[in-house]
């Protein structure tokens, strides 16, 4: 198996995700299968072929520096769970 | 022991672009809160970027101007974090392709001159405001997320507060001169990041860093290097190890001291943004933008000095931002007394500027008003001192020259007899000032021009006077 508690614990704090002592157990090992699968290709002889620095074939998409109507405050807020003073309104932070 | 102190520099500097990065809400800066979004910058689910060509251009500009190399191909990545000022919990930047790599800046600190390395330029967007003033939470305004950003990251090449200054300085100069961002400090236009290290002088090894964010002017910046480095010495010479750490620098109290909270390392997990294809400059792009590139504050002090010849001082002083050029150069178009026009803008006008609450930006005098005020003074209509008085005046109530010669009666007192009427009464006066002359003071001549000069209210032809009063002491000596 190519991936540890430890990893994905450590993944798991990145993404803020929780997860039981079974599932991290769990995970570890259906992670670490598509990782293995994944493994495979390493097995090509890839020195060939140019390396892959973006999926899309498509370069240089840009839009003129022109500017277009903005939302309101009130539409840009009317989504937010909480808001005040026309600002949204997060948990406390600390800087 | 000696110690060496070891600083690189990242420089965020916000494009003035019209728009945003990746939308087209505009950058304005001071707006009411959270009314230059869109579903973009809200970071909304399923909405899609669109780079801003200026954007592009401004970057490739600011590395030819700072001498990089202009990537042929780069891309943007996504650098992911959570913390609530990015309502995407990524910001859309650069990591392994960057726009521009490899330049350098010359500084010079006590007339040492050397060259500072610039690793890599990015362009990235700039996040929103978190405001604390909320009892129970904190507010975020989304305005300023996307406002396009390049960050400057520097070699670890500076060793002191003064080159580190001296460096940002001439970093905010080029910039200013090419236009692509209004290096506004107090308005965030321009912020310091410094990473700092101390070793023994000699050694090639870099001691254990640490970063300081979001430096926001330049006696912030060498406040918090001398601080911070002299902080790491300390720790050093007690036997302790300074710990990689994030500090956060306390302009107030003058402090620095460790962000505990985010100790946590970062791991960003970069990777290629999905949703913006990759940006491909050919040559022809990047040689048309470097053949409208204006000059540059180095070549512009060369050429003050050559052409104007102007003392290398002058020209340096006359040449540190865009506007201070301009201005002198406007001037000298109008009329060909360089050194004069020098003198009167590196001495007279910034005192009056800090006076008046303006600078070189707001300046209310234009080039041909200072003009005019200097032709008069040449011609001898009204004395330097005069010239003085009526620029003060110029400032304030914004009238020309000539207007205000006339209502305040400045012009010069040339009529030879009216002068010699109230000189011959002040050497009557002053017997021992005459005395002392002919016991071979001259000093005791300086004394009297100033009398005549407070008599006149400095309206005196100053050379006129001095012939007068040496007439006078002589026939009183005879
Ligand atoms: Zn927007």
């Amino acid at each position: 198996m190519s991936l540890t508690r430890e990893d994905v614990t450590y993944v798991a704090n990145l993404a803020r995700l929780e997860f039981s002592e079974d599932e991290v157990t769990a995970l570890a090992d259906q992670l670490g299968a598509v990782l293995d699968y994944a493994e495979t290709l390493s097995g090509l002889d890839t020195s060939h072929i140019k390396a892959t620095e973006h999926v899309l074939a498509v370069q240089n998409v840009f839009r003129e520096d022109e500017i277009k109507s903005c939302l309101t405050n009130e539409e840009a807020l009317a989504n937010a769970p909480e808001s005040e003073a026309g600002c949204f309104k997060v948990p406390r932070v600390m800087e | 022991m000696e110690y060496e102190i070891v600083i690189g520099m990242e420089i965020h500097v916000e494009l003035g672009t019209k728009t945003k990065i990746f939308c087209s809400c505009p950058t304005e800066f001071g707006q009411d809160e959270n009314t230059h979004t869109c579903p973009v910058c809200l970071g909304m689910p399923g909405v899609l970027p669109v780079l801003n060509e200026k954007v592009v251009e401004y970057a490739t500009r600011a590395g030819l101007a700072l001498n990089c190399e202009i990537a042929h191909f780069s891309k943007m990545d996504r650098k992911n974090y959570f913390y609530p000022d990015l309502p995407k919990a990524y910001q859309t930047s650069q990591f392994d392709l960057p726009i521009c790599t490899g330049g350098a800046v010359g500084i010079e600190v006590d007339g040492v001159k050397k060259d500072i390395g610039i690793t890599r330029i990015h362009i990235e967007e700039d996040a929103g405001k978190l405001l604390h003033e909320s009892a129970d939470g904190t507010l975020l305004d989304v305005n300023r997320c996307g406002v396009p950003l390049i960050e400057i990251v520097t070699e670890p090449d500076l060793r002191s507060a003064e080159e580190a200054r001296a460096f940002a300085e001439k970093v905010r100069n080029i910039l200013e001169y090419t236009g692509v961002s209004d290096c506004k400090m107090e308005q965030g236009s321009m912020r310091f990041d410094v990473n700092l290290s101390i070793r023994e002088k000699g050694t090639e090894v870099l001691g254990t860093r640490t970063e300081m964010k979001n430096l926001n002017s330049f006696r912030a910046l060498i406040r918090a290097v001398q601080y911070e480095s002299k902080r790491q010495i300390i720790e050093l010479k007690k036997g302790r190890e300074i710990i990689q750490e994030t500090r956060k620098w306390d302009d107030t109290k003058g402090v620095s001291s460790s962000l505990r909270s985010k100790e946590e390392a970062h791991d960003y997990r970069y990777f290629p943004e999905p949703d913006l294809v990759p940006i491909v400059l050919e040559p022809s792009y990047i040689e048309r933008i470097k053949s409208k590139l204006p000059e540059l504050p180095e070549a512009k002090k060369k050429r003050y000095v050559e052409e104007y010849k102007l003392p290398e001082y002058d020209a340096g002083v006359l040449t540190t931002t865009g506007v201070t050029a301009r201005f002198f150069e406007e001037a000298v178009a109008l009329y060909n007394e360089p050194k004069q026009i020098s003198n009167w803008m590196m001495v007279e006008i910034p005192p009056l500027l800090k006076e008046n609450e303006q600078s070189m930006e707001t300046i209310t005098i234009t080039p041909a008003l200072l003009v005019e005020l200097l032709k008069l003074v040449r011609d001898k209509v009204i004395s330097g001192t005069s010239g003085k008085e009526v620029l003060k005046e110029m400032f304030v109530s914004g009238k020309n020259a000539g207007d205000i010669v006339k209502e305040q009666g400045l012009a010069q007192m040339s009529d030879t007899g009216e002068l010699e009427a109230i000189i011959e009464k002040i050497v009557a006066d002053n017997p021992k000032s005459v005395e002392d002359i002919g016991a071979g003071n001259e000093k005791a001549y300086g004394f009297l021009t100033g009398q005549v000069m407070k008599a006149t209210k400095g309206k005196a032809n100053a050379q006129v006077a001095n012939e007068i009063i040496r007439a006078v002491v002589a026939r009183h000596l005879a």
